[in-house]
C-alpha cells in the first residue's frame, strides 16, 4: 500500500469524482449535438458511463487498504462505547494507569541502574579488579575483600597478560585555599592506566600523563566538570592555572567531561599517584583495582593470570628492612575476584530493585485481573449486541478483533495516564530512593522506558481483553437471542472465570503483603540493634583536616583541635563535644590492622586477627552517647603526656580475656616493638560498618601517639570527624555557630560534611527503608486492589440472583442467612487464595534473604498475621453488597422479571 | 456485488485496456471522454467499453507512473483534466505491444496450423 495515496484517499475521490462528471457533461452536450433532447442525453451518457458508485470505490480500494479503514471505525466505534459507560471507563483506566505508572517508574530506575550503569566506550571489556583473602582474619569484615597495594598494582600492570591497560585508584579529601573560603573537596587518585582504561576523553585540557606520576614532577590535577563550573565559570583559561590543595601548588591541565564518574564515585579534582618504586612494600592494601580486558579474555583466564603473579609479587617486595619476603602472605589464601565493573557499579542494590521490580510486575497482573473482571462484567451486559452481530454476519475473528480493540485501547489511553504518573512518581522515588542507588538524580524517562510502557500497554490490553473477548465471541447465538438475556448470564462456567481471578488476585496479594510484611519485620529488628550511639538527631558532626602545610608540629595539631572541641562545648546549649578519626557508618577508609595482647602474643610469620583502629578525644565517647562497660574514657593529661593508654571494645575484652571487667589494667600492643599500653577502658561494641553488619573488635586509641602515621607522620591524626551534641543540632542558627566556633581557632579550616548522626544512621538505613516503601505501597495498592476484585464478583453474583433471592425471600430465608451466603462464598475464595498465596510466599521469599536482617524468610507472625489482614478485607469486602441483597424486596423484584 | 456486463470488463483483458490507453495517448495528451471514444472508434466499434471502466484504470497507469495528469482547456472551453504519456508509459507500451504480438501469433498459429 501506497502511504502518500493512503493519506490522500479523500482528495483523490473528489478529484475522480469532478472528472466523471465531466465526462457526462461532454458525453451530454455531444448528444445534445446529436439531436437528443436535455433529459434524454444526460440519460444516455450516463449509461454509457456504467455504476458511478462502483467506480469511485474500485478507484478508492485502490488508495487504500481495507485493514486500516476497518480499524479506524473499530476505534471510533470502540471510543463511543467507552464514553458511553463512564464508570466502568473510568474506573479501569485508574487501576491500569497506577499498575502501568508503577511499573514505568520502576523500570526507568531498574533500566538505568541495573541495565545501563556504565557510560563509558566498550563498557563490557571493563573489569574491577577485585581480589579476596578467606584466611586473613579480621579481613572478613570487609564487604569488598582484600583491596590492592601499590606494590601489587607495579607487579599486575607490569607482568599480566589479561588486560588492555589497567590502574589503581583510591578516594581522598583536600582543603583548597586561595580560591574562595577554604574548601574541602573531594580528590580521586589515580594511577597511569584507569584514565586510559575508561577511555573517556577530557572535555578540556588533557589527560593526566605518564610523566605527570613521576615522584618529583611537577604537581598536576583535573577538575571535574562540576568544579570547573563552580570554581572556574567553565572558563578554557583554567587550563594551566595553578590551584592550592593541601597547601600544595597544582597546575591545572585538564576538565574530565560532564556526567563523568570513577565507577560511581563523584569527585572534585583527579590528581596522579607518583609511587617512588624504591619506597614501596608489600602491605598498604588499600587501592581499588581496574582494568580492560584484551578482547576474547575471559574474566576466568584473567583471574589465572594475576593468581600467577602473585608468587611474583612475594618474591618482589618486602615490608621493609629485615622482614623478608611475602611469603607469608600465602597464608592469607590471597585469590584473585575479578568482576565486571558493572557488578561493581550495582552492588548490593541490584537484588532489592529486582524484588521492587517483580512485585510491581504483580501488581499490574493483579490490576489486569481486575480489569479483565470489569470487562467481563460488561461483556455479559453486551452479550444480547454481540450476539446479534454474529446473528447479521459478522465472523468470530471480526466480533474477537472489535473487542479487542477496545480493551487495547483501554489499555493504550491507560499507559499514556500511566506514563504521566510515572513522571510524577520518578520525582518521589529520587526523593526517597537510597544514596547507594548509584545515578538515582539521572533516571528519566528515556526512550527505552517509553518503549517499555507501550509494550506493557499492548500486552496488558491483549491479555485482559483476550478472556472475555474468547468467551463471548462464542457460536451461541440462538440460545442467547432466544433467551433475551435472563438465563443466559447464570450459567456455573462463566462464574467460574471471575472466581479464578479474584483468587488469583488474593493470592498474589497475599504474597505482596508478606514481602512487605517481612521487610517490616526486618527494619524492626534494625531499628531495635542499640548502634553503639544514642540520639543521633541532636548529634552534630562534621571533617576537619588539619594539613601538615598549615600545621607542622603534632602537639600543636592535637591543642588546635582540642581548642575547637572546647569552643563547640562552649557553644550554649551544647551539653558535650570531642572528636574521633570517624563515626560509625561514615564510611570512610577504614583502618585494620593487628594487635598483640598480654597472653596473646603471635609468633612472627604468623598473622593475627585484624582489629578495628580508631582514635579518639576525651570526651568522644561521652558525647556520641556510647558507653563505657567497665573503667573510664582517656583523659587529655594521657593524651598530651603520650602516655601508654588504650581502650577496647567489649567484644574484644571478652575474646581476650573473658570479660569486660577483667580486661581493665590489662595490656595490649601493636607491633612486638612497641610499647605495652595499659587498657583504661571498655567500650560497648559499635556498629561501625553498617548497622546489619556484626561490630567489629575495636581497639580505640589516643590520637597522639608515637609511631602513627608512618615515619615523618609526627604521631597524629590530622583528619578528625567532631561529634557535637546539642537539642539545636541541625538547625541553621546552630550550624553557624558550629562554623564561626572552628574558624575563631583557625580560618583557614574548611569545614566538611556538617550533618547530623541521624543522616548518616538514615543513609545507611536507606537500602532496607526503601524496599521498605516500595514493597509497602505495592502491597497496599494489591490489597486495594484485592478489595475491589472481590466486592466485584460478589456484588456482580447478587446482582444476577436477585430472582433467586427474591424467591427465596418470599418463601422465608431469614436475612442473616442470605448475608451468610454471600460472605461465605467471598470466604471461600479468600481461603483458596490465601493458600495457594501461603505455598508461592514460601518458595519465593528465600530470593529475598539477603534484604532480610534476622528475620526468617519463613517468619511465623507475618504468615499468621498477612492471611487474617486478607480475609477480614474479604469478608468486609463482601459484606457491603450481602447486605444489600439481604434488603431485598420479593415483591418487586419478582414483578420486574 | 453486481457483475458488469461490459466485454472490457473481464480479467484477461485488463492488461489490455491499458494498453490501449497507452497507444491513444501517443497521438497526444487527451482527456477520459476523448480517450472513450477513441478506443471506441479506433476499434470499429468493436470494443465496446463502458465508458467509466476507463477512469480506475486511468487512476492506476498514473499511480505507476506511466502516464501523468495535468489540467487543461477541452475543446468548450472547459477546465479538464488531461492525460500525456511519460517516458516509463512508452516503455511499458513497447513492451506490451511486443507482448500482445507474441500472443496473437502464438495463438493464430495454433488456431490456423495448415494455412501457415
Amino acid at each position: 500500500m501506497n502511504l502518500r495515496l493512503f493519506c490522500r484517499r479523500a482528495q483523490w475521490d473528489r478529484d475522480r469524482s469532478e472528472e466523471i462528471e465531466d465526462y457526462v457533461r461532454i458525453e451530454t452536450d455531444d448528444n445534445i449535438a446529436r439531436g437528443m433532447p436535455f433529459d434524454e442525453a444526460r440519460a444516455a451518457a450516463v449509461r454509457k458511463l456504467g455504476n458511478r458508485t462502483l467506480i469511485r470505490e474500485e478507484i478508492y480500494g485502490m488508495n487504500t487498504a481495507i485493514f486500516f479503514d476497518s480499524l479506524a471505525r473499530e476505534v471510533r466505534h470502540a471510543l463511543r462505547a467507552l464514553r458511553q459507560n463512564p464508570g466502568f471507563t473510568a474506573v479501569a483506566l485508574m487501576t491500569l494507569a497506577l499498575g502501568i505508572g508503577a511499573n514505568t517508574a520502576v523500570f526507568s530506575v531498574v533500566n538505568s541502574v541495573l541495565l545501563n550503569p556504565l557510560r563509558y566506550p566498550r563498557p563490557d571489556e571493563l573489569v574491577a579488579l577485585r581480589q579476596v583473602a578467606p584466611d586473613a582474619a579480621g579481613l572478613a569484615s570487609f564487604n569488598d575483600g582484600l583491596p590492592l597495594s601499590a606494590s601489587m598494582y607495579v607487579t599486575y600492570s607490569e607482568n599480566n597478560r589479561s588486560f588492555q591497560t589497567m590502574g589503581v585508584w583510591v578516594q581522598t579529601t583536600a582543603n583548597v585555599t586561595g580560591l574562595a573560603e577554604p574548601e574541602q573537596v573531594r580528590v580521586i587518585v589515580v594511577s597511569d592506566g584507569v584514565l586510559q582504561a575508561l577511555r573517556v576523553p577530557p572535555a578540556a585540557g588533557r589527560w593526566l600523563s605518564p610523566a605527570d606520576q613521576v615522584p618529583g614532577s611537577p604537581q598536576r590535577v583535573m577538575l571535574s566538570y562540576g568544579y570547573w563550573q563552580r570554581r572556574f565559570g567553565g572558563a578554557r583559561s583554567a587550563i594551566g592555572r595553578t590551584l592550592v590543595a593541601n597547601s600544595q601548588l597544582r597546575e591545572i591541565v585538564g576538565v574530565m567531561p560532564k556526567g563523568f564518574r570513577m565507577v560511581n564515585a563523584e569527585f572534585d579534582l583527579l590528581a596522579p599517584f607518583q609511587f617512588d618504586r624504591g619506597r614501596l612494600i608489600l602491605a598498604g592494601f588499600g587501592l581499588s583495582g581496574i582494568a580492560r580486558l584484551k578482547p576474547g579474555v575471559t574474566i576466568t583466564q584473567a583471574n589465572a593470570d594475576i593468581a600467577n603473579l602473585l608468587p611474583i609479587w612475594m618474591d618482589s617486595w618486602t615490608n621493609g628492612p629485615g622482614t623478608g619476603n611475602g611469603r607469608h602472605y600465602a597464608n592469607w589464601r590471597i585469590t584473585p575476584a575479578i568482576r565486571p565493573l558493572k557488578q561493581d557499579v550495582v552492588g548490593g542494590v541490584s537484588d532489592g530493585l529486582w524484588v521492587v521490580m517483580s512485585t510491581i510486575g504483580l501488581v499490574m497482573l493483579i490490576a489486569c485481573a481486575n480489569v479483565a473482571n470489569l470487562l467481563l462484567v460488561r461483556a455479559e451486559t453486551r452479550q444480547q449486541e454481540l450476539a446479534l452481530r454474529s446473528a447479521l454476519g459478522a465472523s468470530r475473528a471480526r466480533v474477537v478483533g472489535s473487542l479487542l480493540v477496545e480493551s487495547v485501547l483501554l489499555g493504550l489511553i491507560g499507559g499514556v495516564l500511566g506514563v504521566g504518573l510515572a513522571t510524577a512518581g520518578l520525582r518521589l522515588l529520587i526523593a526517597i530512593g537510597p544514596a547507594n542507588l548509584p545515578r538515582l538524580s539521572e533516571v528519566s524517562i528515556d526512550p527505552r522506558t517509553l518503549v517499555f510502557a507501550l509494550a506493557l500497554s499492548l500486552l496488558s490490553g491483549l491479555v485482559f481483553g483476550l478472556i472475555p473477548a474468547l468467551k463471548y465471541a462464542g457460536p451461541r447465538i440462538s440460545s442467547i437471542l432466544r433467551s433475551a438475556g435472563r438465563t443466559a448470564s447464570v450459567s456455573r462456567e462463566r462464574h467460574r472465570i471471575r472466581n479464578l481471578l479474584v483468587v488469583a488476585q488474593v493470592a498474589m496479594a497475599l504474597v505482596l503483603l508478606i514481602s512487605a510484611g517481612l521487610m517490616i519485620r526486618t527494619f524492626q529488628a534494625l531499628r531495635a540493634v542499640d548502634p553503639g550511639f544514642t540520639d543521633p538527631a541532636h548529634l552534630e558532626t562534621m571533617r576537619l583536616a588539619i594539613p601538615p602545610n598549615l600545621v607542622t608540629e603534632p602537639e600543636r595539631v592535637l591543642r588546635i583541635q582540642n581548642e575547637i572541641a572546647d569552643k563547640l562545648a562552649a557553644i550554649p546549649g551544647v551539653t558535650a563535644a570531642g572528636f574521633g578519626s570517624e563515626m560509625p557508618m561514615e564510611g570512610y577508609g577504614s583502618n585494620w590492622d593487628s594487635i598483640n595482647a598480654e597472653g596473646h602474643e603471635y609468633p612472627p610469620g604468623v598473622f593475627p586477627p585484624l582489629r578495628f583502629f580508631k582514635h579518639v578525644s576525651p570526651g568522644f565517647l561521652h558525647a556520641a552517647g556510647t558507653r563505657m562497660i567497665a573503667g573510664r574514657e582517656l583523659t587529655w593529661g594521657e593524651v598530651y603526656g603520650r602516655l601508654p593508654v588504650v581502650m577496647l571494645s567489649e567484644n574484644l575484652a571478652r575474646e581476650l580475656w573473658g570479660s569486660a571487667a577483667a580486661a581493665v589494667g590489662r595490656h595490649i600492643r601493636g607491633g612486638s616493638n612497641d610499647p605495652w599500653r595499659e587498657v583504661v577502658g571498655v567500650v560497648q561494641d559499635v556498629s561501625e560498618t553498617r548497622i546489619d553488619e556484626k561490630a567489629p573488635e575495636i581497639v580505640y586509641w589516643p590520637s597522639l601517639m608515637d609511631g602513627l602515621g608512618g615515619p615523618g607522620g609526627g604521631g597524629v591524626v590530622r583528619t578528625m570527624t567532631f561529634v557535637v551534641r546539642s537539642e539545636r543540632a541541625g538547625t541553621e542558627g546552630f550550624l553557624s555557630q558550629v562554623r564561626q566556633a572552628v574558624w575563631s581557632v583557625n580560618g583557614n579550616l574548611p569545614v566538611a560534611s556538617l550533618r547530623t548522626m541521624q543522616a548518616i544512621y538514615d543513609e545507611s538505613l536507606a537500602r532496607t527503608s526503601f524496599t521498605l516503601v516500595m514493597l509497602a505501597i505495592a502491597g497496599v495498592m494489591a490489597l486495594l486492589l484485592g478489595i475491589v476484585g472481590i466486592y466485584g464478583v460478589i456484588s456482580y453474583a447478587v446482582s444476577q440472583r436477585r430472582r433467586e433471592i427474591g424467591i427465596r425471600v418470599a418463601l422465608g430465608a431469614k436475612q442473616n442467612v442470605l448475608q451468610l451466603m454471600f460472605v461465605r462464598h467471598a470466604l471461600a475464595l479468600a481461603m483458596i487464595g490465601v493458600a495457594i498465596g501461603l505455598g508461592a510466599a514460601a518458595g519465593l521469599m528465600r530470593l529475598m534473604k539477603s534484604l532480610l536482617y534476622e528475620i526468617s524468610p519463613l517468619d511465623p507472625m507475618t504468615y499468621a498475621a498477612v492471611p487474617l489482614v486478607l480475609v477480614v478485607a474479604a469478608v468486609l469486602a463482601s459484606y457491603l453488597p450481602a447486605r444489600r441483597a439481604a434488603s431485598v424486596d420479593p415483591a418487586k423484584t419478582l414483578r420486574a422479571e | 456485488m453486481p457483475q458488469r456486463e461490459s466485454p472490457m470488463q473481464s480479467e484477461m483483458l485488463q492488461g489490455t485496456l491499458d494498453m490501449l490507453i497507452l497507444q491513444t495517448l501517443v497521438l497526444g495528451p487527451a482527456h477520459g471522454h476523448t480517450i472513450a471514444h477513441a478506443i471506441e472508434r479506433g476499434s470499429e466499434e468493436v470494443l465496446q467499453i463502458e465508458h467509466g471502466s476507463l477512469y480506475p484504470a486511468l487512476h492506476r497507469l498514473e499511480n505507476r507512473g506511466w502516464i501523468a495528469a495535468f489540467w487543461g482547456t477541452s475543446e468548450n472551453n472547459r477546465k479538464a483534466k488531461y492525460y500525456r504519456l511519460t517516458p516509463a508509459g512508452r516503455k511499458q507500451l513497447l513492451a506490451q505491444t511486443t507482448r500482445w504480438e507474441q500472443v496473437v501469433r502464438a495463438i493464430g498459429r495454433i488456431l490456423k496450423p495448415a494455412t501457415e
